[in-house]
Parts: C-alpha cells; structure tokens; sequence
C-alpha cells in the first residue's frame, strides 16, 4: 500500500510541474510568436528566415527552455504512469492556460469556452481517480 | 474553427499523439524512475537517449511543434491550446491499441468528458 501511495504522490507532483511548466512555456511562445507577427507564405526560404527570427527571441527561448522542463517531468512520469492517464490528468493545464490568456495577455475568453474548460477540469477528475499505472493495479 | 485552423489542430493532434505514444513506449523501455536526485535523473536521461522510439517521439512531436508555432502566430493561446485537446481521444485510443495499455470504463468516462469539453471550446 505504502509503494501504491508513493506512486500516486510522486505521480500528482510530476502532473504539477507538467502542468506549471507547460502552461507557462505556451503563454511565452505565444506571446513571443504574436510580437514576431503572421507567418505570410510557406515557400521553403521564407519559412525557414521566418523560423530562424523567432529564435532570435528571448520570449521564446523561455518558453522553449520552460517547454524543455516540461518535457523532462512528461518524461521522468511515464516512465511508471499509463499514458492513457497522464495524458488526460494534464488536461488540467488548459484551465491554467485560459486562466493565463484571459489575466496576463488580455484576452477576450467567451462563457462557452469557460464551460468547456471546467468540463475538461472535471474530466481530468474522472480520470485522476483512477490508478495512474494499471500494470501495478493488476 | 476557419478550414485552415482546423488543417493545423489536425497535424498537431495526430504527428503529437504519436509523439507522445513513442516516447511512452521508451519509458518504459527505460524503467521507472525511483530516485530523483539530479545524478538519478541525469542518469535516466542518458538511458534514454539510447533508446530509439525517443527520437522517433521527438521527431512527431517537433512537426506537432512547428505547425503550433505557427498556428499561435495568427490565433489565440485560449482557443488554439484547448482545440489541441481534441488528443485526449486520439491518445486513449492509442494507448489502447497501440501500447496495450488497460483503459477501463472510468478512465474512457473521463476521456469522453474532456472531448466533450473540447467540443465545447471550439464553438
């Protein structure tokens, strides 16, 4: 029981960094994408001057560095975690990430896509309790 | 959702699904993590480098990133992030098939509502 509570715990910790980290790297590359403006044609030479500029942005070598340690925590949790359930308990991260867009960038967040988020909130609860590996539940 | 919207929520939903199902399928390969000291860590990482189904991940998931780079560059991080949610199905489904994984009744309840709450967002 003792190693079944660890899991779980080290699970909901991992979630939590996932969840920071990758609200945070998203919010960043957005708001570093909408400063460097529309990519406008896709021909080879364009995309890639296009690619190459937004590297040249700190906003989004944060978002990319937050993005890596989000990364390393997805990886470090499924090495004992179902992708079929952290995939899903991140979702929680959407709420965070509406909840960002609407407080930090300003943006306009319609009712219906509040309802959707609390949905997604309340789906990522369904999930959260089940086991997170279902090889140790067996 | 204009057609050029939904073009890119499909590429980054499917090539990051598959991402995310290879790099599970090296985890796995790799073992589970019990120490978290920066060493263990560093350890695991190196471990996991060697294995091949990572870069293959990586790989998917780097298109997944390009197309969501340039999605962001023209919509909103509030509609463009819970449109991508639209890989919770995609992933249990895969999770299913593909990596065997056990997903009983709950957990596809769970699934069912987060899509539901993505269909939703995307109205």
């Amino acid at each position: 029981m003792s190693e079944s509570k660890s899991r779980r715990g080290k699970t909901f910790i991992l979630l939590a960094f996932m969840v920071t980290f990758g609200s945070s790297g998203d919010v960043m590359l957005s708001q570093g994408m909408k400063k460097l403006g529309e990519l406008q044609s896709w021909a080879p030479g364009s995309a890639i001057a296009y690619f190459a500029r937004a590297f040249e942005s700190g906003t989004i070598w944060l978002g990319i560095s937050l993005l890596m340690l989000f990364l390393v925590s997805y990886m470090l949790v499924l090495s004992w975690a179902d992708f079929s359930y952290v995939s899903p308990a991140s979702a929680i991260g959407y709420g965070v990430v509406a909840l960002m867009g609407y407080f930090l960038l300003g943006e306009h967040v319609p009712t219906t896509r509040w309802i959707g988020v609390g949905l997604i909130c309340l789906g990522v609860f369904v999930v959260g309790g089940t086991h997170p590996s279902t090889n140790e539940s067996q | 959702m204009t057609p050029r919207n939904a073009l890119f929520v499909g590429i980054i939903v499917v090539a990051g699904q598959l991402g995310d199902i290879c790099l599970s399928l090296a985890m796995k390969t790799v073992g589970e993590v019990k120490r978290f000291t920066p060493l263990a860590v560093l350890r695991f990482l190196g471990s996991a480098i060697r294995v091949k189904w990572l870069w293959i991940g990586i790989g998917l998931m780097a298109v997944a990133f390009f197309s969501f780079l340039a999605l962001l560059s023209w919509a909103n991080v509030s509609l463009v992030v819970p449109a991508t949610a639209a890989s919770y199905a995609v992933g249990a489904l895969g999770a299913q098939f593909l990596l065997g994984e056990h997903v009983n009744r709950r957990r596809w309840i769970g699934v069912i509502i987060v899509c539901v709450g993505v269909a939703l967002v995307c109205v």
